[in-house]
């Protein structure tokens, strides 16, 4: 079995890690960097609690191996309010009651904020669709649509669409 | 669930890469997308000793036409063909079946080659490679091979791919004047396999259907055309009596086994409405409606 020396950028700082090829990215991030925000629900590349953004796109990082990430860049859900202050989609799901047991957030927040980098007025069906790949057993997803719509329009005012 | 145990490679060249596969045999597996394989690998269908990554190969991850045709490097995720103008705007068929592949977060990693490659029948790509009489690329130590898709899938996740072979690129013919095509997939939720999902592709003159190729996926175990349904079709006016019996010919053609998403009679039944409803779409786009 191959061991490997990895160097990677984990929101926004770059360091290096030895890991074994076979580790998955998903418990690199939760036991290696001890960053618990992102989450195992299926282990089967179902539900999407383990959604983070590798080189800028949402994946599921129990379908990634860790040796995979190097020289990329990883984000996971920590990086959001790394200053303290709560990012709109975080405030979103706080105002409009997007979660009621949490576990599916992370993830969900994570594929919404890939989904508002690349389309900052996004429809309802849009957003349906962007966050088809997670799995909420609590909300029925009403809630979380309209902290996603919270957060675009919050964005938007921040960063008005040309 | 964790993966058994295996030396990892990464190549940076296709050149690298095929002296990697040269040298391990079928003891390697090639990492693409790995939204298949890593899955099997957790939970033990699959433990290769060698692993090779070609995410590196940032060179074949391209959409273009050239020549007439389409031409997808094999590490295009299905997320770039999701969002490519030249597809949405040309290659109907190919657009309606990129945006229905698994979920939106696999998507991001899936390539097209993967799929294909993988030559799972409950994978989309292939009924739609089919339909559109595709060319599959393969790279090996003796130089480039072009493989007719008709003669790619084998068998149950089997296919003309030799073990030292790379499957590089796809090519489709760019469809001519009052061609259209579509796929139309019924499955039970996002990301679960299809029940049954139909390719089509065909060219009409006025009212008459002049060529037709169709494809199924998840009603085999091998991926496969419905010839019946398409002789049904070729050389007739269409009218709703021809598309209900090539609906009945694909539904009597196809090979789909009982489980959990439904039992054989479900299934060959719902292939008939599919057929009807995908050819009615194609026909439209045909038509420029």
């Amino acid at each position: 079995m191959s061991k490997h020396t990895i160097t990677l950028t984990v929101n926004g700082q770059e360091q290096t890690h030895e890991v074994d090829a076979r580790l998955l990215l998903v418990h690199f991030i939760r036991e290696n960097l001890n960053l618990t925000g992102t989450h195992i629900g299926c282990d089967s590349t179902s539900c999407g609690a383990c959604t983070v953004h590798l080189n800028g796109r949402a994946v599921k990082s129990c379908t990634v191996f860790a040796v995979q990430a190097n020289g990329k860049s990883v984000e996971t859900i920590e990086a959001l309010a790394a200053a303290g202050n709560l990012h709109p989609l975080q405030e979103g799901f706080w105002e409009k009651h997007g979660l009621q047991c949490g576990y599916c957030t992370p993830g969900m927040i994570m594929s919404a904020k890939d989904l508002l980098e690349k389309n900052p007025d996004p429809t309802e069906e849009e957003i349906r669709w962007a966050i088809s790949g997670n799995l909420c057993r609590c909300t029925g997803y009403n809630k979380i649509v309209e902290a996603i719509q919270y957060a675009a329009e919050k964005l938007r005012e921040k960063e008005p669409v040309a | 669930m964790i993966p058994g145990e295996f030396d990892y490679y990464s190549p940076t060249t296709l050149d690298e890469a095929l002296s990697l596969l040269q040298e391990h045999g079928d003891d390697a597996k090639i990492l693409a997308g790995g939204q298949s394989l890593i899955p099997a690998m957790r939970y033990r269908l699959a433990v290769p000793e060698v692993l090779i990554d070609i995410n590196n190969l940032t060179e074949l991850e391209y959409v273009r036409e050239d020549n007439g045709h389409l031409t997808i490097g094999a590490m295009t995720r299905e997320s770039d063909l999701e969002e490519s103008t030249l597809v949405k705007e040309k290659y109907h068929l190919l657009a309606d079946t990129a945006e229905v592949i698994a979920d939106p977060l696999v998507r991001n990693m899936a390539t097209v080659g993967g799929n294909l490659a993988h030559s799972d029948p409950a994978n989309d790509h292939p009924a739609t490679m089919l339909a559109y009489n595709a060319k599959i690329i393969a790279l090996g130590p003796a130089g480039t091979r072009v493989i007719p898709i008709d003669d790619f899938f084998t068998g149950l996740f089997e296919n003309a791919l030799e073990e030292n072979e790379i499957l590089t690129q796809i090519r489709l013919p760019r469809p001519g004047p009052n061609s259209g095509g579509a796929y139309i997939k019924v499955e039970r939720k996002v990301g679960d396999y299809a029940i049954s999902a139909i390719a089509v592709q065909l060219t009409m003159d006025g009212d008459t259907c002049t060529a037709a190729r169709i494809g199924l996926t998840n009603l085999s175990p091998t991926p496969m055309r419905a010839k019946n349904a398409e002789q049904a079709l070729i050389g007739q006016v269409i009218t709703p009596d021809v598309l209900e019996a090539a609906g009945q010919a694909a539904a009597a053609e196809c090979n789909p086994s009982a489980d959990l998403r439904g039992s054989v009679d479900y299934k060959r039944d719902l292939t008939r409405v599919l057929t009807k409803r995908a050819l009615t779409k194609a026909i439209e786009r045909a038509k420029g409606a």
